[in-house]
């Protein structure tokens, strides 16, 4: 029997923020369960469930949009999916929407290719500089040098391609970051860059991340939007939430 | 935000530490109620890291059984790791409960459950990071009570100046009547110490402050006798006697990590019918007592349902003696079959019936089969009364072998009482013999991997309270190197030896958890001074310092010699004499006798054995009695109960 893909959007806030990904997807694994979902199996002596998640959200970030898509043999409606899967999660993980995708869509884990950010300074931990003044020159900059370190020792990351969108309202950052396979790069890497080059050091543990929504290229949905802006362009209209695909109708 | 949205952590901390979901709470099927519409608080510690307590049944039991009354919030606590550990100290942060966030020392009740010898010094952790002063004499009145439980229990007095008081045996079955005591003395104004002489009259409870003892010169104990009035001199532990009208978590807190015990767990009997002589829990345990199969099944499906969980097991002391094992396990199968979820069956013994039953539940290419002969002789075997024939072993083996398994697991203990280099030689020759098997059942074109592999494991043997070795000596951590060294030789000698791989454990740990097992109430000083010193997390081989403890003991004026190496004899007063298990020291001396005499005792089903046990009036003790019941129709098996 063929099942149907459903993607589930949920929402990371709280203590529970410290709860990493593969254990997030151990608890869906469990909350999936106890709601009583007719979820499908791998084969096999430990068949899992097929089930794939979006982009991995790194510890202590809160987010308003993260996805999974599962596959189901049945299901009564969306909206009893959703309650369900509430019915058996904690507080702090909340699933907003369920939607049945059309089968010829990518899967959540291949399909990404940005996500959107609020970024805010905790108390007592901003920079001096002014960024309102900062941001600008920062933007213009041909290329944004970060250095990583990673396991081997350092390396050298232009980060300027992968910011889509910079802007700073007083308060926060909002932020459109590359967050495909082969570019994602992280919200801390690009504040971090900002202050170098007011030559201000990123204080420990500085910044309050929210992940708002995770996006795929519009194009790869069918969507054509306008051909030809995109790849110059990198802008919100080129890109469509993963929670704007498929629908509220169950088809089987 | 939310009271309960707050941690007690702040979250630069939660950032720099490992695993961080350790201390925050919030897993599914944790249980928060208002603390100002209960009266007892009451906070659960397993005395390790978090996956391992969070791996223990008993005090999920426990939790299930105090939040089902509505006076009382129980709450959990667990070590805080070594990096969490040194913030706290330096930040001056208290230990704190999962559940609400909030210092433990605010609590009615600590409860500690003590599993294991080597995690004596995280205790002092938990209470030092409290800030509950180490001995229990020094409490003031705002401090909760620290009520320690557990197999370890049975010999409390190396823990005698920390605990208020130590509860004895099953759980279930008094504490309702101790948080009874404990309101009445609350409301009426009484003391810590006058709640304690009345708690010290409580059935199981044992107070420590309200007993002395009087020392030989020779360091052995003179007298043992309670200080007060009305404090009982001898103290019978508690047992539930209905293991299936009773309490079960059926919804066991689903913790978000991985755990050691990451599933269900269905405890199916409680004691064991075996009588192996180097095992305590098959003492302290008796008598055997079955849950109903019905009741089980109805359980299984409602934790599965209640937790998500993708696996469950069985446990108990040997699941194979449990009657109706075949019928569950078939019910087990056909459930679970049909929900995906995985069956883990430990301590099955290997026959046909089993080997059937794995294989349907694992792959058997990729699974090893496990035999625990413990001793490598049928003699030594004799001595430790282990029922289990090479005949078997090498039968099973055969079996399992046509069946596909490729790999088996070996588990010895070296150091048994009587042992001589030829039962030594034996775990080598016994090893080699299996692998034989494999060669002589297999036909070249059949096996899978072209061999087969063997892992003989070895440990180290600690006589314990309550066994019938509890007088023996214990080798010396020289000698124990010596064995392993000889068994590692011998194996090296066989003729099938490039198939077996050859583990051993350290020999130092080995000697400590003698000392501490059979230890008295000087050790205390001991083990606070070694905590002083730095010293927790004994039982993980990398925080171990051996030196440190062999130093503080003789700092103390007390030696390992005495605590270990050294036969007891027969007419010694035990540290643990007062405590009555059930067994005898009768029936004990008995059976040490015919150990030395290499006879073997039949197990509570063949032929009783009159242990003692029997005086509880129920489980196997009087199971002769239902089955002639049975014999009339099943529904009768619980006429006779009310």
């Amino acid at each position: 029997m063929n099942g149907m893909k459903v993607r589930i959007k949920f929402r990371k806030y709280g203590p529970v923020r410290f709860i990493g990904h593969l254990d997030v997807m151990r608890f869906f694994q469990k909350a999936i369960r106890r709601a009583g979902l007719d979820i499908a199996y791998t084969g096999g002596f430990s068949p899992h469930q097929i089930m794939t998640f979006a982009a991995p959200l790194g510890v202590g970030l809160e987010s308003n949009g993260e996805y999974m898509d599962i596959e189901l043999h049945s299901l009564d409606s969306c909206q009893d999916a959703v309650e369900r899967l509430n019915a058996a999660s904690v507080k702090g993980i909340e699933i907003v929407s369920a939607k049945v995708l059309p089968d010829n869509t990518a899967n959540a884990m291949a399909s990404v290719a940005a996500a959107s950010y609020t970024v805010r300074f905790r108390e007592g931990r901003a920079p001096e500089a002014d960024i309102a003044r900062l941001l600008p020159e920062f933007l213009a900059r041909e290329t944004i040098f970060y250095t990583k370190e990673t396991k081997k020792g350092t390396r050298e990351l232009d980060l300027k391609a992968g910011i889509y969108e910079m802007s700073w309202d007083g308060r926060a950052f909002s932020l459109l970051l590359d967050a495909s396979s082969a570019g994602n790069i992280k919200p801390g890497q690009v504040i971090e860059a900002l202050l170098e080059q007011g030559g201000e050091k990123l204080q420990d543990n500085a910044l309050l991340i929210t992940r708002e929504d995770v996006y795929t290229r519009r194009e790869l949905t069918g969507d054509g939007g306008a051909p030809g802006d995109r790849r110059s362009e990198n802008s919100r209209e080129d890109f469509i939430s993963l929670g704007e695909i498929g629908t509220l109708e169950i088809h089987l | 935000m939310l009271r309960e949205d707050k941690l007690a952590l702040s979250d630069d901390i939660l950032m720099k530490i490992e695993k961080p979901e350790r201390y925050i709470g919030h897993e599914v099927n944790s249980v928060l109620k208002n603390k100002d519409a209960v009266s007892v608080r009451f906070c659960m510690c397993f005395p390790d890291v978090y996956e391992i307590g969070m791996s223990h049944l008993g005090i999920q039991i426990l939790y299930a059984m105090f939040n089902s009354w509505e006076d009382v919030w129980c709450e959990r606590v667990y070590s805080p790791w070594l990096d969490l550990d040194k913030m706290m100290r330096e930040q001056s942060i208290p230990l704190f409960a999962l559940e609400s966030q909030e210092p433990i020392k605010n609590f009615d009740f600590l409860g500690i459950t003590i599993q294991y010898e080597m995690c004596y010094t995280n205790i002092l952790q938990i209470l030092d990071l409290a800030g509950i002063p180490l001995i229990a004499a020094e409490r003031g009145e705002d401090c909760p009570i620290v009520i320690g439980g557990g197999p370890c229990t049975y010999n409390p007095e190396p823990l005698a100046d920390f605990f208020d008081l130590f509860y004895i045996g099953e759980g279930e079955t008094q504490y309702r009547r101790l948080l009874d005591v404990y309101k009445d003395c609350r409301d009426t104004g009484k003391s810590r110490e006058e709640f304690l002489l009345q708690a010290a009259k409580v059935p199981g409870m044992y107070v420590p402050r309200f007993y002395e003892t009087v020392y030989n010169d020779d360091g052995t104990i003179k007298s043992f006798h309670p200080t007060r009035e009305g404090v009982p001199a001898r103290i019978t532990k508690e047992i539930q006697m209905d293991v299936t009208d009773t309490y079960y978590p059926m919804k066991p807190v689903v913790p978000f990590i991985k755990i050691t015990q990451d599933r269900v767990v269905l405890e199916i009997q409680r004691g064991c019918i075996r009588g192996c002589r180097f095992c305590q829990a098959g003492q302290l345990y008796r008598p055997v007592r079955e849950r109903d199969v019905e009741t089980l099944k109805k359980w299984a499906l409602e934790m599965l349902k209640n937790t998500g969980q993708e696996e469950i097991t069985l446990s108990s002391l040997s699941s194979s003696d449990y009657s109706r094992l075949p019928e569950l396990i078939d019910f087990l199968l056909e459930e679970c079959g049909r929900q995906h979820i995985n069956i883990s069956l430990p301590s099955l013994r290997i026959d046909a019936f089993s080997l059937d039953v794995m294989s349907k539940v694992q792959d058997v290419r990729k699974s090893s089969l496990t035999f625990a002969p413990e001793a490598g002789s049928q003699r030594l075997r004799n001595v430790i009364n282990k029922g289990l024939t090479e005949e078997a072993i090498l039968s099973g083996a055969a079996l399992a072998f046509e069946g596909g398994w490729t790999r088996v697991k070996l588990y010895f203990m070296l150091g048994l009482p009587t042992e001589t280099e030829d039962d030594i030689r034996g775990i080598a020759e016994l090893s080699n013999k299996i692998a034989a098997t494999f060669f002589d059942t297999v036909p070249k074109e059949k096996r899978t991997n072209g061999k087969v592999q063997i892992v003989t494991s070895t440990s180290f043997f600690v006589p314990k309270p309550f066994t019938p070795f509890q007088w023996a000596r214990q080798c010396t951590k020289d000698e124990f190197i010596d064995k392993a060294y000889l068994t590692r030789k011998a194996i090296s000698e066989q003729l099938n030896q490039k198939s077996i791989k050859y583990n051993w454990h350290e020999a130092d740990a080995s000697v400590l958890e003698g000392v501490l097992a059979r230890g008295d109430r000087r050790l205390g000083e001991v083990i606070r001074r070694v905590y002083e010193k730095g010293s927790i997390y004994d039982a993980w081989g990398e925080c171990y310092h051996h030196e440190r403890w062999i130093d503080t003991i003789e700092e103390c004026g007390l030696s390992v010699d005495f605590y270990t190496h050294r036969e007891r004899s027969l007419d010694e007063i035990l540290p643990w004499d007062f405590i009555d298990c059930g067994v005898t020291k009768e029936f004990l001396k008995r059976e040490w006798e015919k150990a030395r005499q290499e006879e073997i005792s039949a197990n509570c089903r063949q032929q009783c054995q009159g242990c003692g046990a029997a005086k509880f009036g129920g489980g196997v003790c009087t199971e002769a009695r239902s089955q002639v019941l049975v014999t009339g129709g099943s529904s009768e098996r619980y006429e006779g109960k009310d």
